[in-house]
C-alpha cells in the first residue's frame, strides 16, 4: 500500500527513522531493506499469533467450545441467531469506540445518540415520511452528534470524558424533547421482520452482513491504512504524532464523527429490531460497550488495541451471557461475570508485570552484590 | 524548611482568595441566579416546604459528589458509586428486617463499614495492581451490581419495613433544615477542611497535578489514593443508608446509572476531570445546582421533557467556563513570571 506519510518522512530523514506511525509499518520501498522487512514480517506474524488480540480470539473459541460441550442446546442455529441479534448494538459501537479509545479519548454519549436517532425516527415515521428519507436524516443526526463532540474536544480542547458526559445528558434530553414519553411502534412489518430475519438456515441474522462490513471497514482502517496507523501514534504521544505530520485534531474529530454515525445506525437497528421508537432506547449501553472494548485488549491510555481482539471481547461477553441464560442461571449474575472478566483481564497482566519487575530488581541487586564480592 | 517558611504567608492568603475568586463563584452564582429568577416567576419556590424539598432532593447527591470529588482530585475516578449505594441501601433494608429493634446508630455504622470496604477494594486494586481506575471501577460497577442482584433477586424492602424513627430522619427538621441535610452539611465542612487544611488533604491535590512529582517529593501516593477511595466509599455508604431513609423502596436496581450524574455534579462544581484542582464545596454546590434545576424548571413551567437537555447544556457550559478560567490563570501566571524575571 503506498503510504505517503512513511515515504516523505523516510526521504526527509534519509534513515530508517524511529517513527511511531511506522510501528507496524508497510514494506519499505527499496531493496536494501529486504532483510529488515523479512524480519519485520516474521515479527508481525508472531505478534499476530501471540498478541493480545490473538489471545482474545483463542479465549472466544475456548468459551464457545466449553459452552457447546456443557450447556445443552447451546450449539444450535437458534443460539447463533439470538446471540448475534443481542450482540449487534454493542458489536457495532465497539468498532469506532475502540478507535476513539486507541487515540486516547473516550465517548460516553453513544447510547444517547442512538436514543435520539430512535426518537427522531419515530416522530418522522409518525409524520408520514418515507423510510429512505428517514434513514438519511438519522445518519445526519449521527454526523452532527459526533461532530459536536469532536469539535468540543479538538477545537475547544476540552477533556472528552467530561464533554461526553455532558452530551450524554444533552442527546438523551433532546430525545425526550422530540418524542416525549410516547412510543411509535407501527413500522412496516416487512421492514421490522427483515431486521430479525436470518440468512437461510444458518441462523445468522441478515443484518450481520452490514455489521460485518462495518467491522471490516474499521479493521482495514485501523490495521491497513496510513490514517489508521496514526491512531495508536496519537494515543501513544500526541506531541510525537504531530511532529511526524499527523493532524491530531482532524483525526480525532473524524473518529468522533464515525462514532456518532455508527451510534445512529444502532439507533435505527434498535428501533426496527424491537419495532419501537422510544426516547429511552439503548439507555446505558455505553458502559457495556467500553467494558467490551477494554476486555478486547484496548488500552484505556490509548496507543494499543486491535479490531479482532475487540470483536472477540464483545462475543465472549455475549456468549457467556447467553449460555448462562440457557443454563437457567439468572442473567443478572452476568453482571458479575462481565466485571470479573474486565477486572481480571487488566489486573492479571499488571500483576505479572509488577512481579517480573520485582524479580528483575532482585536479580540485579544479587548481581551487584556478587560483583562487589568478587572485587573485594 | 526555609522554603516552606517563605511560602507560609502566601499560602495563608492566596489560596483562600483564589478559591473564592475562581472555583465556587461561577457555580454558586449560577445557583443564586437560578433561585432568584425562579422565585420572581413563582414565589412558592422559596416557601418553607419548597426549600425543604430542594434540600432533601440535593442531600444524597451532595454527599456522593463530595466523596467522588475527593477521588477525582487525585486524577482517579470511581464509576462504581451507584452500585455501592445500591448494595448499602439494600443492606440497610436487610438489617432492619433481620433485627427490627437495632439502634439506628448501628445501622449507620454497618452502612459506613460496607461502603468503606467496597471503596477500599477499589482503591486497593487501583494502587496495588496499578491499573487505571476507570477500567477497574467500571469492572467493579458490574461486580457490585451483580452481587446486589444475586443477593436481592426480586426482593424489595419498603419504608414500612423500617422503624418510623429511621424514616423521620428525612422528614423532621431542625430550624427548618431536614436532619439528613444537616448531616450532609457537616460532611461537606469536614471534608473541605480535610482537603484544604491538612497535610494528607493537600497531598491529594499534589498527586492529582502530577503523581510522579508528588512521589519524588516524598508523598506516599498509593496510601493517599487509597485513603481517597476509602473516604469515597464511606461517604457513598452514608448516602446509601440515607437513601433507605428517604426513599420508599430499596432493591436490586437501586442506584443504577447514578455514577455519571455524580461525576457531572462534581464537574459542574468546578472539579477538573484530570485532577489537581477544584474543591468539594464546589462539588456540593454543583450537586445542589443540578438537583435544583429540575424543580426550578418545573416551577417555571418549562416542559418537563426539556429538563434533561438543559442539564446537558449546563454541564457543557460548566466545562467551558472551567476551561476559560484555567486558560486565564495560565496566562496570568506566565505574565507574572515574566514581570518577576
Amino acid at each position: 500500500m503506498p503510504d505517503r506519510t512513511t515515504t516523505t518522512t523516510a526521504s526527509v530523514t534519509g534513515a530508517p527513522a524511529v517513527d511511531p506511525t511506522r510501528a507496524s509499518s508497510s514494506r519499505p520501498p527499496s531493496g536494501a531493506r529486504d532483510t529488515e522487512s523479512a524480519a519485520e514480517k516474521t515479527l508481525r506474524r508472531r505478534r499476530l499469533l501471540t498478541g493480545r488480540g490473538a489471545i482474545m480470539v483463542y479465549a472466544l473459541l475456548a468459551t464457545l467450545l466449553v459452552c457447546a460441550l456443557t450447556v445443552p442446546r447451546f450449539a444450535s442455529v437458534q443460539t447463533t441467531g439470538f446471540l448475534l441479534l443481542d450482540a449487534i448494538p454493542i458489536l457495532m459501537i465497539a468498532m469506532p469506540m475502540a478507535l476513539v479509545i486507541i487515540t486516547g479519548e473516550i465517548d460516553l454519549s453513544v447510547a444517547s445518540t442512538a436514543g435520539l436517532t430512535s426518537a427522531v425516527m419515530g416522530v418522522l415515521w409518525a409524520a408520514g415520511w418515507g423510510i429512505p428519507e428517514i434513514f438519511v436524516v438519522c445518519v445526519l443526526i449521527g454526523v452532527v452528534c459526533g461532530a459536536v463532540n469532536g469539535a468540543l474536544v479538538t477545537t475547544v480542547g476540552l477533556p472528552s470524558l467530561a464533554v461526553t458526559i455532558g452530551t450524554l445528558a444533552l442527546y438523551r434530553g433532546l430525545a425526550l424533547v422530540v418524542i416525549g414519553d410516547n412510543a411509535v411502534a407501527n413500522f412496516p412489518p416487512a421492514l421490522t421482520s427483515f431486521f430479525t430475519s436470518k440468512i437461510g438456515g444458518t441462523g445468522i441474522p441478515t443484518v450481520m452482513v452490514g455489521v460485518l462490513a462495518i467491522i471490516v471497514f474499521f479493521g482495514v482502517l485501523l490495521h491497513k491504512s496510513s490514517f489508521g496507523r496514526a491512531l495508536p501514534a496519537i494515543g501513544f504521544s500526541t506531541e510525537a504524532a504531530s511532529f511526524v505530520g499527523v493532524h491530531v485534531g482532524r483525526v480525532k474529530f473524524w473518529m468522533f464523527v464515525a462514532t456518532g454515525v455508527v451510534s445512529a445506525l444502532v439507533g435505527i437497528y434498535w428501533t426496527l429490531r424491537y419495532s419501537s421508537a422510544r426516547s429511552d432506547n439503548a439507555t446505558g449501553i455505553e458502559l457495556a460497550v467500553i467494558a467490551a472494548v477494554l476486555l478486547g485488549g484496548v488500552s484505556i491510555f490509548g496507543g494499543r488495541g486491535s479490531i479482532p481482539g475487540v470483536v472477540a471481547g464483545v462475543l465472549i461477553i455475549s456468549s457467556i451471557s447467553y449460555a448462562l441464560r440457557l443454563g437457567g442461571i439468572s442473567d443478572v449474575v452476568l453482571n458479575v461475570v462481565t466485571g470479573l472478566l474486565l477486572v481480571g483481564s487488566v489486573v492479571t497482566p499488571s500483576l505479572i508485570a509488577v512481579a517480573r519487575e520485582r524479580s528483575r530488581a532482585r536479580r540485579a541487586a544479587r548481581d551487584v552484590l556478587a560483583a562487589s564480592a568478587a572485587h573485594s | 524548611m526555609t522554603t516552606s517558611h517563605a511560602l507560609a504567608p502566601t499560602t495563608g492568603r492566596s489560596p483562600f482568595a483564589s478559591l473564592v475568586k475562581q472555583r465556587e463563584v461561577p457555580v454558586a452564582s449560577a445557583l443564586i441566579v437560578l433561585v432568584i429568577v425562579t422565585t420572581i416567576a413563582n414565589p412558592l419556590f422559596v416557601s418553607p416546604q419548597g426549600v425543604k424539598d430542594l434540600m432533601l432532593n440535593a442531600t444524597i447527591t451532595v454527599i456522593m459528589a463530595v466523596g467522588l470529588g475527593t477521588v477525582i482530585i487525585t486524577n482517579n475516578i470511581d464509576l462504581s458509586v451507584g452500585s455501592i449505594l445500591g448494595l448499602v441501601a439494600f443492606a440497610t433494608g436487610t438489617v432492619f428486617n433481620a433485627a427490627p429493634g437495632i439502634p439506628i446508630v448501628f445501622v449507620f455504622l454497618i452502612g459506613l463499614a460496607i461502603g468503606a470496604l467496597l471503596g477500599a477494594i477499589n482503591g486497593f486494586l487501583v494502587t496495588v495492581a496499578r491499573v487505571p481506575s476507570l477500567v477497574i471501577t467500571l469492572g467493579m460497577l458490574y461486580i457490585y451490581r451483580g452481587l446486589n442482584n444475586a443477593w436481592a433477586g426480586g426482593q424489595q424492602y419498603f419504608a414500612g419495613d423500617r422503624p418510623a424513627a429511621f424514616g423521620r430522619l428525612s422528614v423532621d427538621t431542625v430550624v427548618g433544615i431536614p436532619i439528613i441535610t444537616i448531616i450532609a452539611v457537616v460532611v461537606v465542612v469536614l471534608v473541605a477542611i480535610f482537603l484544604a487544611r491538612t497535610r494528607p488533604g493537600r497531598d491529594l491535590y499534589a498527586i492529582g497535578s502530577d503523581d510522579q512529582a508528588a512521589r519524588l517529593f516524598g508523598i506516599k501516593v498509593s496510601k493517599r489514593v487509597l485513603t481517597a477511595f476509602v473516604l469515597n466509599g464511606t461517604l457513598t455508604g452514608l448516602a446509601g443508608v440515607l437513601y433507605a431513609s428517604r426513599f420508599n423502596s430499596v432493591g436490586a436496581t437501586t442506584g443504577t446509572g447514578l455514577e455519571l450524574d455524580i461525576v457531572a455534579a462534581a464537574v459542574v462544581g468546578g472539579i477538573a476531570i484530570f485532577g489537581g484542582s477544584g474543591s468539594v464545596v464546589g462539588a456540593a454546590i454543583g450537586a445542589v445546582l443540578l438537583t435544583t434545576i429540575t424543580s426550578s424548571l418545573t416551577a417555571l413551567g418549562v416542559d418537563k421533557f426539556w429538563q434533561q437537555a438543559i442539564v446537558g447544556i449546563l454541564i457543557l457550559t460548566a466545562i467551558l467556563v472551567e476551561r476559560i478560567a484555567s486558560i486565564r490563570t495560565a496566562r496570568r501566571l506566565r505574565t507574572s513570571e515574566a514581570t518577576n524575571a
